[in-house]
């Protein structure tokens, strides 16, 4: 009974080694950018390239920082939800528009609309690599002081926002925390 | 709509997939008639509504309908309508699509050409089939339907990936997946057969011709994406040991092991314990491919989007299926499986050995595609296996099987003389070893040992082929009239096996004797290389429908003898601004020329690969012969006929088989 | 032969294939592998000067250097914290950039340059290699900001 047994017996170590490799995914890594200083910049924005918007400008408040693209087409799901977030709750939403042109990209919020306070306009890409940047769109929570809180990788749904992104921007905003 | 509609027959197909599952499988455990001959009618439809989403697609791609995000994902209104058609199965949810289409396709197929399967039998074959399609569909209504909607809908879609781009990515998805998943049909026959308790040569019988064609598929599917990734990834390799490579090698492996254990299993009703692993393995191995490759566990340049939480998915699937059928066998196969007996030194052994030498083939593959990840799971640091590891552990395992192909064509079943085989092969060894020597000698002038070793097996294996051949005409009468007679399964045998001499021939020769040259060239340039001139006649600015190019044309002569011009393009795909080689090759049964373009230099000048790669065509040469080879074997007579003939005494054993 | 004779003689010789295959294996694994390095781990000494490794970054800006009459090339690759500087002889694949995560295989000298023998960058436009994305990610603590120029 035992060797007919070995192939099963076979075929779950290599489960498991796959329940492994799936934890350990390389976008699954818990980033190390968390309870950190988030990088600092100073880009022009969006809609202006002789006004700049910088690190601190987010500072005082609790904001969220979204990683955008007018070529990217997750960002395009994604984006309803912000545009609804935005209207509906108070939030310090700044975009980091991430190797884009102005043109297409300032079209596309027109088209979309504009949940951003200001997107910071990071053509070449270089904050975006600041931030470890891998795939777009990104979202970051970056609490008072400027700590990054929290990093999601990939397009927001609506779950993420109501359960993980709203409650987290409300705890870190009031003031026992 | 009509996106709606291609959903909506999804969640149909998987409904009848759901009753293709259930009733035939409870009406066989219970001899409810009604319930089996279910089967036949609710495959059927299930393969008639996945046709429908499946052209539901087609059509949303040819219409450029961007309000599908699956098309505004992977096509565009400047995509050429061919590639708009082959952009259906360009991405993971398309692919998925015809993963399942292929699937229905083959499980109807079983229901026209097993008419004279028995009811039982049949019943459980189309179930477990069944079985796998719910499992499919529903991975991908529940985490990748093809139909969503993207609201806003976009102007525009943001292209096919530009490597995709290209005539052999038309086919080859499609030949690899009929490959792959034609194994569920031996993989649903070997699951039937430990239900029913029937494992006999008939089994085998039925199951080969089967596999044989998912075989012939694969090995077709293989060779073309060789064939893409030599001139579309533009450095002339045509194998690269990648993890999604290797994801499509690996069941084709021991789907070589498979068909040889069927040749045993049916003629001498021996190695059913092993066979039906084998059957179980391959299929396995096609979910696992699946799996690696749309998991994103491993990094692959082929990854194009991978997503862990569909591999946690097919993961589960993975473990049901072959957990559940390993389980089956443990429990069914020490009650159900009796061996025949064979003498030490037959054509058995030799088989046997031949499955070992390919699942231990299949095995150092497999390792050293998931060591990366066992290495990081025990601490030991991210690391790569690269090509080196697998040249070295993989060449060396094959060659036994050049050698055993040899006496195993020769060997008589049940029990041969040693020394008769000796005789006769004693003066095949001689002339293989003398030819191969004196033609390496002649025709080359450095890696003469390998070149040699190479050269040698092939000649070894085609020799000794035909000396079979020959044999079966020794004592007939009329040569003609024999020849007729031998059975199409020789015939295809032989084929195969000398297609197999023939990519031995091809890899050898192309990997040592290959050169390739960087050079800087501008519009006048001239170089000399390989025996042939090579001149840089023109830059030119050109476009394509999606994309822009800098042409170059290369003059080459030989002697100061015009012999052709090659084009090679350096292309920018506007949309995802995305660069591209085309190479330009010059291809000949003896060598090719390929020349592609690198980058641009400093004013005028471009650097330049050129390649000269002699025999290269000869790999996939000798996969065209092992896919004929394969064709043949299946729509051998004998599959026809002698299923007809013990029909009624099946019927009987599986009746019998049934009884508690 | 008997059959039990017979059986003990497949089964040996089986185990004899198994453990020439085994044998195979492990020797072509020691020579074979690649452990992948990031700049930080060379800099800090870790990573050998006696075998082949892969190295993995995102390439410098205004790092990549041409001769102007050979294919050599040399650029800078960072993890954002350290740079190794890269040579090679050679093409650089379709997809190679500034800014851009790639990884090359190949040796580091002496002079703490690495020579490259294989540049890969992969075939997604917006793809970075994991190895790549990972060392960014251990060397994403503390980025000190001035290291990029920027081109325009």
């Amino acid at each position: 009974m035992l060797r007919y047994l070995l192939p099963l017996g076979l075929f779950f170590c290599l489960v498991i080694i796959f329940i492994y490799g799936l934890q350990h995914d390389p976008r699954q890594i818990p980033s190390p950018f968390i309870d950190k200083p988030a990088p600092a910049f100073k880009l022009s924005t969006l809609h202006a390239a002789n006004i700049d918007v910088q690190l601190d400008d987010l500072k005082g408040k609790v904001s969220l920082l979204n990683v955008w693209a007018s070529w990217c087409v997750a960002c395009r799901t994604e984006h309803p939800l912000l545009v609804a977030m935005a209207k509906d709750n108070p939030v310090n939403l700044y975009g980091l528009n991430y190797k884009d042109t102005r043109e297409d990209a300032i079209d596309w919020l027109k088209q979309l609309g504009n949940p951003y306070i200001e997107s910071a306009f990071d053509q070449t890409g270089k904050t975006g690599i600041d931030y470890g940047v891998y795939g777009v769109p990104e979202t970051f929570v970056i609490d008072k002081e400027g700590i990054i809180r929290y990093k999601h990788i990939g397009p927001l749904n609506k779950q993420d926002i109501d359960n993980i992104i709203l409650p987290m921007i409300n705890q870190l905003a009031s003031p026992t925390s | 709509m009509i996106p709606e509609l291609g959903h909506f027959t999804l969640i149909l197909a998987l409904a009848m997939a759901i009753i293709q599952t259930i009733f035939p499988l409870a009406g066989a455990a219970n001899g409810n008639q009604a319930w089996m001959a279910l089967a036949r009618p609710v495959a059927r439809l299930q393969f008639l509504f996945i046709s429908i989403a499946f052209g539901v697609l087609i059509y949303s791609f040819l219409s450029n309908d961007f309000s599908v995000a699956y098309v505004a994902q992977n096509s565009n209104s400047l995509l050429p309508a061919i590639y708009r058609l082959s952009a259906v199965w360009g991405a993971h949810e398309g692919s998925l699509l015809l993963w399942a289409l292929i699937l229905s396709l083959w499980t109807t197929a079983v229901t026209f050409y097993s008419k004279r399967l028995p009811v039982f039998f049949l019943a459980r074959v189309i179930a477990v089939m069944g079985s796998v399609s719910v499992g499919f569909l529903l991975f991908m209504l529940l985490t990748s339907n093809p139909f969503e909607r993207l609201l806003p809908i976009p102007a525009d879609g943001s292209d096919l990936n530009p490597l995709l781009q290209d005539p052999g990515l038309i086919i080859h998805p499609p030949m690899l997946y009929m490959g792959y998943v034609g194994f569920s049909v031996a993989f649903g026959f070997a699951i039937a057969a430990l239900l029913g308790g029937n494992l006999d040569s008939s089994w085998a019988r039925w199951s080969r011709p089967w596999t044989l064609l998912a075989w012939m598929f694969l090995t077709i599917g293989i060779a073309l994406g060789s064939w893409w990734a030599y001139y579309e990834l533009g450095w002339g390799g045509w194998w690269f040991w990648d993890p999604v490579e290797n994801a499509s090698f690996m069941p084709w492996l021991i789907g070589t092991a498979l068909i040889h254990s069927f040749a045993a299993t049916e003629k001498r009703d021996v190695f059913k314990n092993w066979t039906i692993l084998l059957a179980i393995c391959a299929f396995a191995l096609s979910l696992l491919g699946t799996f690696l490759v749309r998991s994103g566990v491993l990094t692959s340049v082929h990854a194009f989007a991978t997503d862990p939480e569909r591999g946690i998915f097919i993961l589960i699937l993975l473990g049901f299926f072959v957990g559940g059928s390993l389980l089956l066998y443990a429990l069914r196969a020490p009650s159900t499986i009796k061996g025949g007996q064979f003498k030490l030194f037959s054509r058995e052994t030799l088989l046997l050995f031949n499955s070992i030498l390919f699942l231990v083939a299949m095995l150092t593959v497999l390792l050293g595609t998931l060591y990366p990840l066992i290495a990081e799971a025990l601490g030991m640091g991210k690391l790569s296996v690269g090509a080196p590891y697998f040249n070295a552990v993989f060449i060396p395992v094959m060659a036994p099987v050049a050698l055993l192909i040899g006496i195993g064509a020769i060997v008589k079943w049940k029990q041969d003389d040693y020394k008769r085989v000796a005789r006769q092969l004693r003066f095949l060894l001689l002339a293989s070893v003398v030819i191969g020597v004196v033609l390496s000698v002649t025709f080359f002038d450095n890696h003469l040992v390998r070149t040699c070793a190479g050269i040698v097996a092939a000649l070894w294996v085609t020799f000794t082929s035909i000396a079979a051949l020959l044999a079966r005409l020794k004592h007939r009468q009329n040569k003609l009239i024999a020849l007729q007679t031998i059975p199409r399964g020789f015939y295809g045998m032989t084929i195969a096996h000398i297609g197999f001499a023939v990519t031995i021939i091809g890899i050898t020769i192309t990997s040592q004797h290959s050169v390739d040259l960087h050079e800087r060239m501008a519009p006048g340039d001239k170089v000399e290389f390989a025996d042939y001139q090579f001149s840089l006649e023109e830059l030119r600015p050109t476009t394509g429908p999606n994309f822009k190019a800098t042409e170059a044309v290369v003059k080459v002569e030989k002697n100061g003898v015009y012999v052709t011009d090659l084009h090679s393009q350096k292309r920018i795909y506007t949309v995802r601004n995305m660069p591209m080689t085309e190479a330009g090759i010059d291809s000949s049964l003896m060598r090719d020329i390929y020349i592609s373009l690198g980058e641009p230099l400093d004013g005028e000048a471009w650097s330049i690969r050129l390649y000269h790669k002699p025999f290269v065509r000869w790999i996939w040469l000798g996969a065209i012969f092992m896919a004929l080879g394969g064709l043949l074997a299946a729509t051998d007579r004998r599959y026809r006929l002698k299923v007809e003939k013990n029909n009624a005494a099946l019927v009987e054993e599986t009746a019998a088989s049934l009884k508690p | 032969m008997t059959p039990r004779k017979k059986r003990i003689a497949i089964v040996c010789s089986i185990l004899a294939g198994m453990a020439i295959a085994a044998a195979l294996i492990l020797t072509a694994f020691e020579k074979n592998l690649l452990y992948f390095y990031s700049p930080t781990q060379i800099v800090n000494g870790e990573a050998p000067t006696t075998r082949s490794f892969r190295i993995g970054g995102l390439v410098m800006n205004d790092s990549v250097k041409r001769n102007k009459d050979t294919l050599d090339v040399s650029f800078v690759l960072t993890d954002t914290i350290n740079q190794i500087e890269v040579v090679y002889n050679g093409i650089l694949p379709d997809l190679f950039r500034e800014g851009q995560g790639i990884v090359a295989n190949g040796k580091l000298q002496e002079n703490k340059i690495f020579k490259a023998d294989e540049v890969l960058a992969k075939h997604d436009e917006n793809y970075m290699p994991p190895e790549v994305a990972q060392a960014l990610e251990e060397a994403g603590a503390d980025i000190p900001h001035q290291q990029y120029s920027t081109a325009q």
